[in-house]
């Protein structure tokens, strides 16, 4: 509206992104001139299911787009789909799902296993009490929601159950559903708990139709929830504009990290073109310990090779070390810190903390409680 | 793997030229190796296998998931016009695995507006019950056909080991339904502000016609001289005389 002929000419640079808490980045950059002062004309494509950003993405109507962080991991796996390379240079966002249980399950899981609902552990045991008594009286299988196949989301629900012995696939039923339909169906009682980021827990729990029973970084520690992925080849055809996007995205990290802004971080989001939810909701989801790019968020090798390994735990894919090489080369830290002027050396990159050796994943599975049997 | 019946055609050669077999055991011993070879050959001809097409997609099933029901009614109606008659239309995914078991589809179609395209995604992955039909993107080939199928906003899910020219004319059907649906939606939305514009102007008209004492005709004038001066539609000037008197009144 206000461009003026002198202003100079800014690069189009087309981002598909799901309406969820940790699209912030990418909408702060755009909504706060961060990408414009880049050279950067950022056009923010809303989107409805993880299925069409990978579609877009792989016919190249979208350059870049938010990402489940294991997304590009399948992609150049070409696990469940085409065989895409693809890149992942930053990762958006750590943590900020939760687990959600209705409130009957809540209830007999406060029932089934001691006070302490808050420790993991306990949970599980008692959701495998649960399952049994269930099985024992011939009731149905208790059904849990999750987003995506390739999702952190189905990761954790999986790994937070097989603590306790529990087999997702046999004791269960995992059931992907759209995080904007998640309360919906929770209060239908077609699922009876779920798995999704924010802001539909705090929704479910303001509602009253369910109760949260504990965000995933109970389950598991810290590790990149969304990237920011993109097909290789156009990060290697664009390596100027993919600069000034990562430098745009570092700016706009800064703003949205800074608690002072919160509110009107929150009023951005709950804009209909955005989240489209009231602010207070947006508000909620903020504190709920979702933690965004440059705040100690990072997309690391290690990382990458940690979702690799609960792909092929449950069995999504075969342990290959051919396709450990192509996994390490999927998050590029590297491509990030040459934007950013920075150094790339193993010091800047922080590993991952919890018990998991990269470099022996199938030792890392073969300790674990409940896992796929080899074919 | 073809349907025998479709030799009926080829029974009688004699449209081939050949004298009438009947009568001359030479050309009926002849014209039964013709037709033989005819037979044989059959996959290799134009024209018959674009026969085989029409038969095989007649016998497709089609579930096609749309919330828009309009949009689905105007595929169907496609669809079933070009012959296709075991068309399925579900609308929302309560009980969608329950009902993809029933009709047990060959081709799901599912408009890119669909948030339970990631339900059909891993129901497809991971489920033993349905059949498995896989996205058409697994198969690149035609690269210019699935750009054609995002743009119009809609995508396809095929059981493994359909022959692509058996699914194109569906695609092709669908693409085209879907495109004629947004045109007709962006005309609607077109005819709604031209409706909208006109309203603006008449009550901008008569502002200027109450404070400045001038006739309709004078308004619609001063209206558009002013839009021409500041390079701008007259409908935008009547909103801003019609936001100015809105202010100005409170």
């Amino acid at each position: 509206m206000n461009t003026h002929d002198t202003a100079p000419k800014l690069t189009p640079v087309r981002a598909g992104f799901i309406p969820l808490i940790d699209c912030a980045g990418l909408v702060v950059a755009k909504e706060k001139g961060f990408a414009q002062a880049q050279g950067i004309d950022l056009q923010l494509y809303k989107d409805v299911s993880w299925a069409n950003i990978r579609d877009h993405i792989n016919i190249g109507t979208y350059d870049i787009a938010h990402m489940l962080a294991a997304m590009p991991i399948a992609a150049n796996l070409g696990i469940g789909h085409v065989k895409v390379p693809m890149v992942a240079p930053l990762a958006l966002s750590s943590g900020g799902n939760a687990i959600t249980l209705s409130q009957t399950l809540y209830n007999e899981l406060a029932r089934a296993g001691a006070n302490d609902l808050n420790d993991p552990k306990v949970s599980a045991q008692a959701l495998a009490t649960v399952i049994g008594h269930r099985r024992a009286k011939d009731q149905d299988q208790l059904v849990f929601g999750m987003v995506f196949p390739f999702s952190c989301h189905n990761y954790q629900l999986r790994y937070w159950m097989a603590e306790a012995g529990i087999d997702p696939d046999q004791d269960v039923q995992l059931v992907v559903i759209p995080p904007a339909y998640m309360v919906k169906s929770l209060q239908t009682e077609q699922i009876d708990g779920f798995c999704v980021g924010e802001p539909w827990n705090s929704m479910a729990a303001q509602q009253g139709v369910g109760q949260i029973l504990m965000p995933t970084t109970d389950v598991w520690p810290l590790g990149p929830e969304k990237v920011l992925g993109m097909q290789a080849g156009w990060a290697n055809g664009n390596s100027d504009t993919l600069a000034a996007v990562l430098r745009a995205l570092d700016e706009a990290a800064r703003w949205t990290n800074d608690r002072e802004n919160q509110t009107e971080l929150a009023q951005i989001l709950a804009h209909p073109q955005y989240l489209n939810v009231p602010s207070q909701i947006v508000n909620m989801a903020l504190n709920s310990g979702v933690s965004f790019y440059g705040d100690g968020v990072i997309a690391s090798h290690d990382e990458a090779l940690w979702l690799y390994a609960q792909m092929v735990r449950w069995g999504q894919t075969l342990l290959s070390t051919a396709d450990q090489d192509v996994v390490r080369q999927t998050y590029r830290p590297d491509i990030l810190f040459a934007a950013l002027g920075k150094q790339t050396s193993q010091a800047t990159i922080p590993n991952i903390t919890y018990d998991f050796n990269p470099n022996d994943i199938e030792g890392y599975i073969q300790n674990l409680p409940v896992k796929m049997p080899k074919k | 793997m073809y349907p025998l019946h479709l030799s009926v055609p080829l029974a009688d050669a004699s449209y081939l030229g050949m004298s009438n077999p009947c009568k001359n055991p030479k050309a009926r011993k002849r014209g039964v190796l013709v037709l033989a070879l005819l037979l044989q050959s059959i996959p290799k001809i134009d024209l018959v296998p674009l026969a085989y097409v029409g038969y095989m997609t007649l016998n497709l099933k089609i579930l096609v998931l749309d919330e828009n029901p309009i949009r689905a009614a105007i595929l169907m109606e496609g669809l079933s016009e070009a012959g296709m008659t075991c068309v399925e239309w579900v609308a929302d995914t309560t009980d969608l695995l329950a009902r993809i078991q029933a009709l047990d589809p060959d081709v799901v179609l599912v408009d890119l507006e669909n948030p339970n395209r990631d339900v059909l995604e891993q129901m497809f992955q991971v489920s033993r019950i349905v059949k498995r039909p896989i996205a058409m993107f697994v198969d690149q080939s035609d690269t210019a056909m699935i750009a054609a199928s995002v743009d119009a906003g809609v995508s396809a899910y095929i059981v493994g080991g359909l022959q692509k020219d058996r699914i194109k004319p569906i695609l092709d059907m669908t693409i085209s339904r879907f495109n004629a649906f947004s045109r007709l939606q962006s005309e609607l939305e077109d005819t709604k502000t031209e409706l909208q514009d006109r309203k603006t102007i008449d009550r901008a008209k008569g502002i200027l016609m109450k404070q400045k004492g001038i006739s309709e005709n004078d308004a619609y004038a001063l209206l558009r001289r002013t839009a021409m001066n500041n390079k701008k539609k007259i409908a935008d000037i009547a909103a801003s005389v019609v936001t100015a008197a809105d202010l100005l009144n409170e």
